[in-house]
């Protein structure tokens, strides 16, 4: 049995006699040690999806349906407190803005020895020094000192440091990041996921990490789910997902982002269109108005998750398109390789063709 | 004739629009909260030169606190500059004032990055559109509409778009509007800053396109700031890259990325995220340890020196760097560029993380439920 397993997970939102059909549908498995990306742009419901297993949604939203298990508890039928419980001892969260979850008016030492104590049953002592040794390990220089600082006193790259060593303290089996670098500049973004990687690997955590960005997917995650107007569009392992994308939307997100290691190109190729205005439940495919492929079916029969070549479990690609991308566009867009099986080896030198 | 006279007709007659030299902008702290206690003054901009050719893109990149921002707005006059010159087509900006400024202005325009705050919730796009049309006198009723009408094509928005209010379109469309407002007045130079960070990515591709257009079909000249890398060599003919209030280097855009020669330029070239995990898992990348320093109390000798994995104990800490020209039109400004170019000069251990082979378990695939 997996770690944590979510099933047809759905969300709506509530204003104003409006309903915002926000998650529709997600189910996805977590092991221990698994990096599971989750891909999107705004409002395509992989923020809410997170806050929705932890059940932290805010007012407006509900859960309408499907079922989230860890270690065989369903947490969206737990009382609060078992929940309250479960949250930050066993499955911690890391915010886009950490100081969102740091409280202003109290020192950085003050909050990280609370949670130690109330979750780990430390005397004040224990607590102190687990806190000192918690910011050392997420590189905070002067970790000690730093105990005292109120979280205005930190820059942006340390405070995120700050919110993943609270996320950590607790030794949690699943970490989940959302947008945890997009709020910095690149050279810290390159330290924060250099972090995460590194705990990962050390610490056994699974980690779900939700972005926008394509690049931090590539350089974290084992596996990737690619999220359009609420449901995954495509799951595969990252490197097969970005060598052989299947769904017109997951290629045309690769298509529309300039890379730095290719040649320039002359144009960009957008996707045409805006996202899917969220308020009635999708019955056919969603990006069909946007999608070249389209076909008298998407419009009509919602497409489901399903595999496309033989492979199954860990190595499984799947996706919900009546009419996935061919081969020949891929090459054309310069995705695929002819060769094919090109993979690896290639540095950022040898990448730019001439 | 005098000196700055005759700097200025030859400034005129070459192909440069834009000719900062040595420009300085500071600006005042006080350190404490109470009794007004002066502390240093922040030195957002110290020392700043570059040129932008006529119908370039020129792109300015950094970190955020580097001066970026700072030297665009201080090209339209939005700030004032402390010291140092800026030729606009041969004119003094700094040394403008009213109407002499007013006139100038009407020649270069500003496209912000938020396009949820730059835009009066209050007005219709038509009055958004047209009012630097009515602030320069330049049209009103009938030929006012009619340049709206004109303008809202230009950017691809329907005419019907006119009479609605910002908040009914998405963060794309109010980017057009903004664009749109910006173009009313035939400006020459456009200042962009960070005009798509707001956006999502398959809308960033439609705001690039729609920029590229505008710049071939009507000339204009860009001052691109943005501190997406692959975003600004996509749009950029030449970039500069900012440090800690300094340009570092200055190169033609496919030059900067397939030769980078200052070790800050490439600690941000190795720091961006490459969509592709084949890359992801060989690369290796510089991580720059700690944070930018205090542009008040910026480091001696070369700035990046507290931050540098090649640095050296000679010169580094006390000699400050000049840009220097290293190959046409390539200038940067190390002291120990050729070597660390030649691989004789070699990062410190520590700072390079994820070599060949390095840890493969982060973007292998691995058995995933």
């Amino acid at each position: 049995m997996p770690l944590l397993e979510v099933r047809d997970l759905a969300v709506r939102f509530s204003t104003r006699g409006k309903t915002v059909y926000a998650v529709n549908g997600i189910s996805f498995d977590l092991d221990p040690g698994d990096t599971l990306g989750i891909v999107g742009e705004s409002g395509c419901g992989k923020s809410v999806s997170s806050l929705a297993m932890l059940g932290i949604l805010p007012p407006a939203g509900r859960v309408s349906g499907g079922q989230v298990t860890f270690d065989g508890e369903d947490l969206l039928t737990l009382p609060d407190e078992r929940l309250r419980h479960i949250r930050g001892n066993d499955i911690a969260m890391v915010f886009q803005d950490p100081m969102t979850s740091l409280n202003p008016v109290l020192t950085v030492g003050r909050q990280l020895t609370e949670a130690l104590r109330t979750h780990l049953d430390m005397d004040k002592k224990e607590a102190a020094a687990e806190a000192g040794s918690l910011l050392d390990r997420v590189g905070i220089p002067d970790a000690r000192q730093r105990l005292r600082d109120y979280p205005h006193q930190f820059s942006g790259g340390m405070r995120q440091r700050v919110g993943i060593a609270m996320a950590i303290s607790c030794q949690p089996k699943v970490l989940i990041a959302d947008e945890p670098t997009t709020a910095l500049d690149v050279t810290i973004q390159a330290q924060i996921l250099e972090l995460l990687r590194t705990l990962v690997r050390e610490e056994g955590m699974a980690l779900i990490l939700v972005t926008h960005d394509l690049g931090v997917v590539a350089g974290v995650c084992a596996r990737t789910h690619v999220m359009y107007a609420g449901r995954f569009v495509e799951t595969a392992p990252t490197a097969e997902l970005f060598a052989n994308p299947k769904h017109p939307y997951t290629v045309g997100l690769l298509k529309s982002v300039p890379r730095l290691d290719a040649a320039r190109k002359q144009r960009l190729d957008p996707i045409g269109g805006a996202p899917r205005d969220q308020t009635s439940e999708p019955t056919a495919c969603a990006f069909a108005p946007r999608c070249a492929y389209a076909t008298s079916e998407s419009w009509e029969q919602l497409p489901v998750l399903r595999e496309l070549d033989g492979a199954t479990g860990a190595a499984a690609h799947r996706v919900a398109c009546w009419n996935p991308v061919p081969e020949r566009d891929l090459v054309a867009a310069g995705i695929r390789r002819p060769p094919a099986e090109g993979q690896s080896s290639a540095g950022l030198g040898e990448e730019r063709p001439a | 004739m005098t000196d700055t006279q005759q700097v200025d007709a030859a400034a005129r007659q070459d192909t440069d629009l834009v000719r900062v030299d040595d420009l300085k902008v500071h600006f005042p702290s006080n350190d404490g909260l109470f009794f007004g206690r002066k502390g240093n003054d922040i030195r957002a901009v110290d020392g700043v030169s570059f040129t932008i050719r006529r119908g370039e893109t020129l792109g300015l990149v950094g970190e955020s606190g580097c001066g970026k921002t700072t030297v665009g707005r201080t090209l339209l006059r939005l700030y004032d500059p402390t010291a140092g010159r800026i030729l606009f087509d041969g004119e003094d900006i700094a040394s403008l004032s009213g109407r002499e400024l007013r006139r100038l202005r009407r020649r270069m325009q500003m496209v912000f990055q938020d396009p949820y705050s730059s835009l009066n919730p209050r007005q219709n796009v038509a009055n958004i559109v047209s009012e630097p049309l009515r602030v320069h006198g330049l049209a009103k009723g009938d030929e006012a509409d009619r340049r709206v009408h004109e303008l809202l094509d230009i950017v691809g928005l329907p005419a019907a778009a006119a009479n609605r209010y910002p908040h009914e379109f998405s963060g794309g469309q109010r980017q057009r509007i903004g664009l749109a407002r910006s173009l009313a007045v035939n400006p020459d130079l456009i200042v962009a800053d960070e005009p798509v960070s707001a956006l999502d990515v398959s809308i960033q591709a439609q705001v690039i396109n729609l920029l590229e257009d505008l710049q071939n079909d009507l000339g204009l000249t860009y001052l691109f700031i943005a501190h997406d890398l692959a975003v600004v060599r996509h749009i950029s003919d030449r970039i500069a890259v900012m440090y800690l209030g300094t340009i570092v280097e200055v190169a033609p855009a496919d030059e900067l990325y397939a030769r980078p020669l200052h070790p800050y330029t490439r600690a941000l070239l190795s720091a961006v995220p490459i969509p592709d995990p084949a890359v992801e898992v060989n690369r290796e990348r510089i991580i720059l340890t700690g944070d930018l320093p205090s542009p008040a109390n910026p480091p001696s000798g070369c700035r990046f020196h507290t931050r540098c994995p090649y640095r050296q104990p000679t010169r580094c800490d006390d000699e400050v760097p000049a840009l220097r020209e290293l190959a046409s039109g390539h200038t940067a400004s190390c002291h120990w560029a050729e070597n660390i170019e030649s691989g004789q000069i070699q990062p410190r251990q520590d700072a390079v993380a994820g070599p060949p082979g390095g840890h493969p378990d982060a973007a292998a695939p691995r058995p995933v439920g």
